[in-house]
């Protein structure tokens, strides 16, 4: 089973390139089948020199079978040269940061084409504060990760202030990311 | 094996209301109640609490409150004594201390064991109620070190059987508010853990917000109408309390208390119970939310020329920043876990099938796919006030109507 990206209708006339129906019928096909719902996002990360390596993303399950992206992505991720890094790529945590920014975004664009709201621009600024005595191992009271993050947006629409807010709103209740980041997830790593 | 044409399981109000309005019909049933009339209220409420609507909302078919206090609200004793009163008074064919053990389709009809004999019955109509068994999410509760005591919403009495020391309540819908608000003011450090709420003020320009939602409409709102049914069904209790000051218990009202506010209560680790980073989103959210219903009601009040105070918004939540993302379980901090974390109902006797794959039983607005077998009493059977004792009469009245169409549609059995 696919998600038909086919037919992008609305009786409103209200266009932000989201398949709302088709994400609809996918929820009405998980009452049939609830095991179509369980997916395995992955990536492969390979060192490249220093602290710079490379993620790759291509495959992921889901829908009962093995799936593929429409092609394979690549990521550099590094630490800039205040870091005595080379600055190949952002830095891991601005990736965190930018997937948070995206889930997001994601589904505001979702919320508002169901909702019947056009969309003319949307601008997350995403931010996250680090102390760096936490990962330098300087102070152990201070965390490794961001004590607080922050998303800002600026969106034009054709809403009202508190439709929009309702957008944002909505889009937090249901963004995989944001409740990666906002709940304990168990995280097991091994070495084969 | 005695015969009937209906058994209703359950004499609280739903099961009651659905008597009378069988009786109406002249449809010979009988009431089956575990323990007496109202067995819930009695024995599954805590000391202090009283209903969330006001007197003048006790209705039942053929009962309107008669007491001097309509806009009071009845503590759980009186509302066992009004139902056993109004069982009373309908001669409502109850038999008290009899448990069904199982219930089964046979025959064209459904035989219903008991713990003193069974039933032959064509039709059963359940009615044991949306908040049987408290609801406690295990994959939390089984990371709980075990020195913290732990009880649920339904186990809950009063603060005095409780340790002294600092209470988790988790959970911020009625229940919980009210729990928190109870044992913070008993002089004990609560911390609320609070996931997606519903905020509503206890009076809003002058009246109680559930007059505003009966006169407009909104609780009558309908199951095959509402936009998103699964939505509207799994919605959290309002954040209401029923004091004789109608004061509102909000989460700014129970954070001035000084009740530390944190986000749902996410996991256990290290005897650390762990709350989500999602505190400001769902307070806004409920803000939102709260927003949208006072735009709903005023504009219903303009439209239907309602003399009420000027209308009014109230504070933006104010959540703590940041807020505590963690506590210690035992060990000097949390001494105690109240879950007030929701009920669902107990249909293990019913051995129908008509459940779902997680375990709630299918129906539609209380009609179940087994003909002559219907529930009451669930969140927004039929309408939006189903599971509120001023849900019952309309919703018993439609089904006892299908009820009795079932009955006539099925061949007559043969007197004696």
């Amino acid at each position: 089973m696919t998600v038909n990206q086919d037919t992008i209708t609305s009786t409103s006339g209200v266009d932000n390139g989201v398949n709302v129906e088709a994400l609809l019928g996918a929820r009405d096909a998980l009452a049939d089948a609830p095991e179509i719902a369980q997916f395995q996002w992955r990536s492969t990360v390979s060192w490249v020199n220093g602290t710079h390596s490379r993620a790759d993303v291509e495959t992921f399950y889901g829908f009962c079978e093995e799936q593929r992206h429409s092609k394979s992505f690549s990521f550099d991720m590094d630490h800039p040269l205040q870091f005595a890094s080379q600055d190949n790529g952002i830095t891991p945590a601005e990736v965190v940061l930018v997937a948070l920014g995206g889930c997001l975004t994601a589904g505001v664009a979702a919320v508002a084409q169901q909702r019947g709201i056009q969309l003319r621009s949307v601008l997350a600024t995403v931010s996250g504060e680090m102390d760096l005595h936490g990962i330098l191992g300087a102070d152990p009271d201070v965390r490794n990760g961001f004590s607080g993050v922050r998303v800002d947006y600026r969106i034009d629409a054709d809403a009202t202030p508190a439709e929009i807010e309702a957008l944002v709103a909505q889009s937090q209740k249901r963004s995989a990311v944001y409740d990666t980041l906002t709940s304990p997830t168990a995280v097991t790593v091994t070495i084969s | 094996m005695r015969h009937t044409s209906a058994v209703v399981v359950g004499a609280g109000h739903c099961g009651l209301a659905m008597s009378r309005c069988l009786a109406a019909r002249s449809v010979d049933h009988v009431v089956l109640e575990r323990g007496d009339v109202a067995h819930s209220w009695r024995t599954r409420r805590w000391d202090s609490l009283r209903l969330l609507t006001p007197n003048w909302m006790t209705r039942l078919p053929g009962y309107a409150y008669r007491g001097d206090d309509p806009d009071g609200y009845l503590g759980a004793p009186e509302v066992a004594r009004l139902l056993a009163d109004y069982a009373a008074e309908s001669a409502a064919p109850v038999v008290t201390g009899t448990t069904v053990t199982s219930t089964r389709a046979e025959a064209g009809g459904y035989v219903v064991r008991t713990d003193r004999g069974s039933w032959r019955t064509r039709t059963v109509v359940v009615a044991t109620g949306a908040t049987a068994v408290a609801a406690v999410p295990a994959r939390l509760a089984q990371g709980v070190p075990a020195e913290v005591v732990t009880v649920t919403a339904a186990d809950y009495r009063n603060p005095d059987r409780l340790p002294p020391g600092g209470v988790l309540v988790v959970g911020a819908s009625a229940s919980g508010v009210q729990i928190a608000e109870e044992l913070q003011r008993s002089g004990r450090p609560v911390t609320l853990a609070v996931g997606e709420h519903v905020r509503v003020p206890r009076t809003y320009r002058g009246r109680d917000i559930l007059w505003w939602m009966d006169a407009s409409g909104l609780l009558d709102e309908r199951w095959d109408q509402v936009p998103d049914l699964l939505r509207a069904r799994n919605l959290p209790s309002m954040q209401l309390v029923g004091s004789p000051q109608r004061t509102t218990l909000d989460l700014n009202a129970l954070a001035a208390l000084g009740v530390r506010l944190v986000g749902r209560f996410a996991g256990v680790r290290d005897r650390t119970a762990q709350f989500a980073g999602s505190l400001p989103g769902v307070c806004t959210l409920a803000d939102l939310k709260l927003g949208r219903l006072l735009d709903t009601l005023d504009a219903w009040a303009d439209r239907a020329g309602i003399a009420a105070g000027p209308p009014h918004r109230f504070a933006p939540t104010a959540p703590p920043v940041p807020a505590a993302l963690s506590a210690r379980l035992g060990d000097g901090g949390i001494a105690t876990i109240v879950w007030a974390t929701g009920y669902r109902p107990d249909l293990s006797f019913l051995e129908v099938d008509v459940f779902d794959r997680r375990g709630a039983v299918v129906h539609d607005g209380g009609v179940t796919a087994s003909p002559g077998l219907y529930v009451l009493g669930l969140p927004f059977l039929r309408r939006r006030k189903s599971t509120l004792i001023d849900g019952a009469a309309a919703d018993a009245d439609e089904l006892a109507e299908h009820l009795l169409g079932h009955l006539d549609a099925l061949p007559r059995r043969r007197a004696g």
